[in-house]
């Protein structure tokens, strides 16, 4: 086997660049934080190509360093090496380069640190707090997303909308294990712990619609648990504000016979829909879920076919939901899902 | 130095066959056992590992339900990890360390057998909650709540904790076993400073076990008083907190880094001296950095939370600690090149899994540093770059010292050495599969893959990366059949291998191999670091 030429850097540094490249190409429609969309997430992007850049440069170093000195005294020849067991000098010198290297980066890191961390609409030290914030409650549910607007009167599930530039101020809640909020180019992790209220906070830059996802190990569908963002221009942010602040429409036809349905049967229970007795916490608030385009933890597209498939037996469509089957018949069903694509 | 050549008389053996192996007390016995059993349950912990990737291989794909997924990930963390790199390090101490230190046996080979057993019989606990209701289903670091009865109803998590409490006695027990013999057993004449480096990695590593694995004891304890006496330590709602068990958790789980990592330093500072022909570089440097990584091990816990919302200013302590330790760990690097440097390098398969363990250890070093810094960690951690990041680490490095260590010490063992072409064959293979299935893990990551999930749509862009893994994966596994191929067919007609078959430093080549059940005739006296070498070439002696 000749070790020198698979050993060889050029093969290795090809291999490193074709990967890369693969995963490039797999980047159309990847939720990457490296297109930020929001400007927290941004210097968060600009620390971490510095970052990669310096490790890149040592990658190269030390395994230069490596693979030169396997193929170099792999040679053949004559006699004993050298039995040389230490430098203090070359000992020093790569104590103290790491040491330095780490220094630079530690700085760079609080740097961003310090601007990441605190929000600008709420830092003591920082800039001056901006009565424009906007503040959510996400309340973390096994598995799916609540989000309250406190100051809109606002309650609804896996989409969040936000207007672009302003500062969104998050405080973060879960009703039973611990998830984590994420949405990859507008924000970094920050955990959602039963027991502690958390913050976060982000300033979209564009719009634009954002995957998010929960982060942290929850249980049976933590797959499933994902969210959009939507990050609008202030007037479609206002208009949504006022379709959602809207009371329920009066139905008609099939629609009214789903209402029925629903208002007396187990949903109520579990499910809330503003202005009726339909007051249940357990499940996302059904109000204007016409208005969202995606459904169970921003997993299925919200159209009747998928809410009728999901009605017959949510289980089946996403195992271990908490939502059980309701052995409901199929023309309660279609009643059912007349009115839910209604709750415009 | 005397030589080996005269023998003891020994007892009548009564006990032949697997009575043997059941009644044994010899380390050497032992360390076979941990060995094998360790081994086993890394084929065990592998398989698991192959259905992760079958179930990811493609975009929506329903081979594996979620909870089968979930179990299955959870069992192969907990195997890897526990029954896996800790007890076959344990085997490799077991076995080596007395002969390396001119000692007849363990302090205590009682309790020696004690530990095995232990481990043993905790490994198959834990494994017999697949059959007993449902296998653990919270991942190896096991969140609270997702632990509590209410959000894992079968009785797997009971299985874990009880598992994890037996081989935890065991490692306990082990490690003081290891601490006592190396501090009073060894040869006359061989100091502190002049224990071959494996012996002082392992002397470090028990002492981190001492000190961190209490936290995990008492850490599962109370879960399992919480899970059947309703004590409500981790549940918000009755005034516990879930952050108690992270805090308890990491303060064990970051030295267990450092557990599943010294010995295999220790591995490569002995296989990387023998096949260049030359002493250590830096003695001191190596093994007082060993030391150096065992105290900050335990200063850098919270790095594993800097999500969780503790103030910036402890995630800022908890990243520059993180990041102090990259220097021993940097200076252990370069003192092996520059132990290779200058060499005369006997290129054997030993010599070629060391060196890959440095190859990949550098990448799994350097993505640790970028995890320590806090903001890129906000947007990295829980996601696939800290699976890649974790699995250069522990098995780019554990795993191939791992392997080099076999290769090393095989002969020793058994009498026959690994066929050496194979060896390298095994490299090969497993070097391209290891890094076609763990490379593009980091940008996964860095295209927002969280880790455990089971699924995941089309439309996020990493199908094609995934499908990568689950080939690379199974490369994997092909080198694993071709090991024990080798295995095989070596233990049946390999080549002889003598005493000494690598023309190597330390005081257990200077035996028989296998050795004797009393290792040396006479104690050797030792002189210096290499006592065997400088016996063989006194000209070049230290
Ligand atoms: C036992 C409580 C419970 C009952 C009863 C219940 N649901 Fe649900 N429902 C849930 C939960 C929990 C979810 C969220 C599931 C998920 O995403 O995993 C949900 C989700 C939904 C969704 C999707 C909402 C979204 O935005 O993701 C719809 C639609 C829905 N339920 C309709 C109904 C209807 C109609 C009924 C009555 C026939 C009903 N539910 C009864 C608990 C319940
Ligand atoms: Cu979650």
């Amino acid at each position: 086997m000749s070790r020198k030429k698979i050993f060889s850097p050029q093969k290795i540094l090809l291999t490193i660049g074709l990967l890369s490249g693969l995963g490039l190409a797999g980047c159309a429609g990847s939720p990457t934080w490296f297109e930020p969309a929001s400007s927290n997430a941004a210097l968060i992007t600009h620390l971490g190509t510095i970052i990669f850049g310096i490790a890149i440069a040592v990658f190269v170093i030390v395994e230069s360093l490596l693979i030169f000195s396997v193929v170099r005294f792999s040679r053949k020849r004559d006699g004993e090496p050298a039995q040389i067991e230490g430098n203090t000098r070359f000992e020093i010198a790569w104590t103290a380069a790491p040491a330095l290297i780490l220094v630079v980066v530690f700085f760079l890191s609080l740097q961003t640190l310090t601007r990441v961390a605190y929000s600008p609409a709420t830092d003591p030290a920082g800039a001056p707090a901006s009565a424009n914030a906007l503040h959510v409650r996400v309340v973390g549910h096994q598995w799916w997303w609540e989000f309250d607007y406190p100051d809109q009167n606002i309650v609804t599930a896996n989409e969040l909308h936000v207007p672009v530039n302003t500062v969104v101020n998050f405080d973060l809640e879960s009703v039973d294990v611990i998830h984590s909020f994420w949405v990859p180019q507008l924000a970094g992790k920050t955990d959602v712990i039963p027991g502690h209220v958390n913050h976060a906070w982000f300033q979209a830059s564009q719009t634009g619609t954002f995957h998010g996802q929960c982060a942290e190990f929850c249980g049976t569908e933590h797959a499933l648990m994902r969210f959009d963002v939507v990050v609008q221009t202030s007037d479609q942010f206002q208009a949504w504000v006022t379709q959602q602040q809207a009371p329920v429409a009066t139905m008609t036809g099939a629609a009214a016979q789903g209402e029925q349905l629903f208002l007396n049967g187990a949903c109520i229970a579990c499910h809330t829909i503003n202005g009726t007795k339909a007051q249940g916490k357990v499940g996302p608030n059904l109000t204007h879920l016409a208005s969202r385009s995606l459904f169970a933890g921003a997993s299925f597209d919200n159209n009747a076919a998928n809410l009728k498939r999901w009605l017959s037996d949510p289980p089946a469509m996403k195992p271990g939901t908490q939502m059980p089957n309701l052995h409901l018949s199929q023309s309660d069903i279609d009643a059912l899902v007349a009115f839910l694509t209604s709750l415009k | 130095m005397t030589t080996t050549a005269r023998a003891l008389p020994l007892a009548k053996r009564y006990d032949t066959g697997i009575l043997r192996w059941v009644t044994t007390v010899n380390h050497k016995d032992i360390g076979v056992l941990y060995l094998v059993t360790a081994f086993t349950f890394f084929l065990v912990g592998g398989i698991e590992s192959l259905l992760i990737r079958l179930q990811l291989g493609e975009p929506n794909n329903t081979l594996l339900s979620p909870e089968a997924y979930n179990q299955i990930f959870t069992m192969h963390g907990t195997t890897m990890i526990f029954l896996f790199v800790m007890p076959l390090m344990a085997g490799f101490g077991n076995y080596v360390v007395p002969l390396m230190i001119g000692a007849r046996d363990m302090a205590f080979p009682r309790l020696n057998a004690l530990s095995y057993w232990l481990f043993l019989f905790g490994g198959l606990l834990l494994y017999s909650s697949f059959l007993l209701g449902g296998a653990p289903d919270a991942g190896w670091f096991a969140y609270a709540p997702l632990t509590s009865t209410q959000y894992s109803p079968t009785h797997g998590m009971d299985f874990w904790v009880l598992g994890i409490l037996m081989t935890g006695v065991g490692s306990t027990v082990g490690s003081l076993n290891f601490v006592v013999t190396i501090l009073n057993l060894r040869a006359p004449g061989m100091k502190m400073t002049k224990m071959p480096m494996f012996v002082w990695q392992q002397l470090v590593t028990s002492f981190i076990i001492l000190f961190a694995l209490p936290s995990l004891t008492v850490a599962a304890t109370l879960l399992f008083l919480q899970r059947n006496f309703s004590a409500p330590f981790y549940l918000a709602p009755q005034g516990g907190d879930p952050l108690l068990w992270q805090h308890l958790f990491w303060f064990f789980g970051h030295p267990e880094v450092y557990i599943l990592i010294l010995p295999a330093f220790g591995i490569i500072s002995e296989v990387l001296p023998v096949f260049s022909r030359k002493p250590i570089f830096g003695y001191s440097a190596v093994a007082y950095s060993g030391v150096a990584i065992g105290f900050l091990g335990f200063t850098v816990w919270a790095h594993h939370m800097f999500a969780v919302g503790l103030n910036p200013i402890a995630d800022a302590i908890f990243s520059l600690d993180s990041m102090i330790i990259a220097i021993p760990t940097s200076v252990k690097i370069f003192n092996w090149i520059a132990t290779i440097w200058g060499g005369k390098i006997n290129f054997k398969a030993p010599f070629l899994f060391a060196v890959g363990f440095i190859a990949m250890f550098i990448i799994g070093g350097l993505s640790g540093v970028s995890l320590a810094t806090v903001p890129i960690d906000f947007q990295v951690e829980d996601t696939y770059y800290v699976v890649a990041h974790l699995h250069y680490v522990l098995f780019g490095g554990s795993v191939f010292a791992i392997f080099a260590g076999i290769y090393y010490w095989f002969p020793k063992i058994t009498g026959r050495l690994l066929s050496d072409r194979v060896g390298k064959l095994h490299f090969w293979i497993m070097f391209i599969g290891f890094n076609l299935t763990f490379f593009p893990m980091h940008i996964l990551g860095l295209l927002g893959m969280p880790r455990r999930i089971y699924t995941y749509g089309s439309q996020y862009g990493w199908d094609t990366l995934n499908l990568l893994e689950t080939i690379g994966a199974f490369i994997i596994a092909l080198s694993i059949l071709t090991f024990l191929w080798n295995l095989f067919t070596s233990l049946r007609g390999g080549e002889k291998a003598g005493n000494d078959p690598w023309d190597a430093h330390t005081l257990e080549w200077t035996t028989t191999s296998p050795p004797p059940a009393y290792n040396f005739a006479a104690i050797p006296t030792v002189h210096s670091r290499r006592p065997f070498w400088d016996q063989k070439y006194p000209h070049l002696a230290d």
